[in-house]
């Protein structure tokens, strides 16, 4: 299950949909609102997407990681607009057999969401400056991400 | 050609609009995109330059070509999560 919405996330309801019979182990991971980055203060986050092309790149990951480990289910949603300190902006949901693939999986989806889905964090830091988050990856070049069949993984080419 | 560029982000911010129109001569690809928009929208180069571009809401190499009608992004360094 994918989604992209403003409200705020119902983690009890993501883990009954992937709460399933045939699953040993269940993970869920979330990403919480930081109030300090070193000794700044945030007073809230603000996320924005390209909507259609998170949710594809989303469904993307979904499929990846069906492929790479036996998962039972699986969910990702993704909160955007402001979510304010403490608050839950992204949750992922895995469901397996055994504990090791649900793990190993949730740990892939959240790596991996933050290095390809296009989805912007703005800082609006308590001294009241207001920041957009462009993390410069690899130096200044840009980056492709994208995977390669067999390893999965995500490779990172360099462009001119 | 003129193609139509949604811009998010910072890149909105730098340029004041979420859309811009780009010229490009015909043929034109993803590298030849990226410098007509830090061309044609200069506050917007630094960050174009370590920008991806999605071709159709798929992210495109830089050899990618472009054609009238495409939906074309430009894509800061992200950071959702």
């Amino acid at each position: 299950m994918i989604q992209l919405t403003t409200e705020p996330i119902d983690t009890q309801r993501l883990l009954e949909l992937v709460q399933n019979p045939e699953a040993g182990a269940v993970v869920l991971f979330l990403g919480t609102t930081r109030q300090f980055t070193a000794n700044r203060e945030t007073m809230e986050l603000h996320y924005e997407a390209y909507r259609e092309m998170a949710e594809s790149e989303l469904a993307k990951l979904d499929a990846e990681a069906r492929r790479r480990w036996s998962l039972i289910e699986c969910a990702i949603v993704h909160r955007l607009g402001i979510v304010p300190l403490g608050e839950v902006s992204v949750a992922i949901a895995v469901s397996s057999a055994h504990r090791d693939a649900a793990f190993e999986a949730g740990r892939w989806l959240i790596d991996t969401l933050k290095e390809s889905a296009p989805i912007w964090k703005q800082e609006r830091w308590a001294d009241g400056a207001v920041e957009w988050v462009h993390p410069a990856a690899n130096g200044t070049n840009p980056v492709t991400p994208r995977y390669s069949e067999g390893s999965g993984q995500i490779l990172r080419k360099t462009s001119e | 050609m003129r193609v139509a560029v949604k811009l998010f982000a910072a890149a909105r911010d730098l340029t004041g609009h979420g859309e811009v129109e780009i010229e490009l001569p015909p043929g034109a690809d993803v590298a030849e995109l990226r410098q007509a928009l830090a061309a044609q929208l200069p506050p917007l180069a630094p960050l174009a330059a370590r920008s991806l571009v999605a071709v159709n809401a798929e992210y495109a190499s830089d050899s990618t070509p472009v054609a009238e009608g495409d939906e074309l992004a430009l894509i800061p360094p992200v950071s959702g999560g």
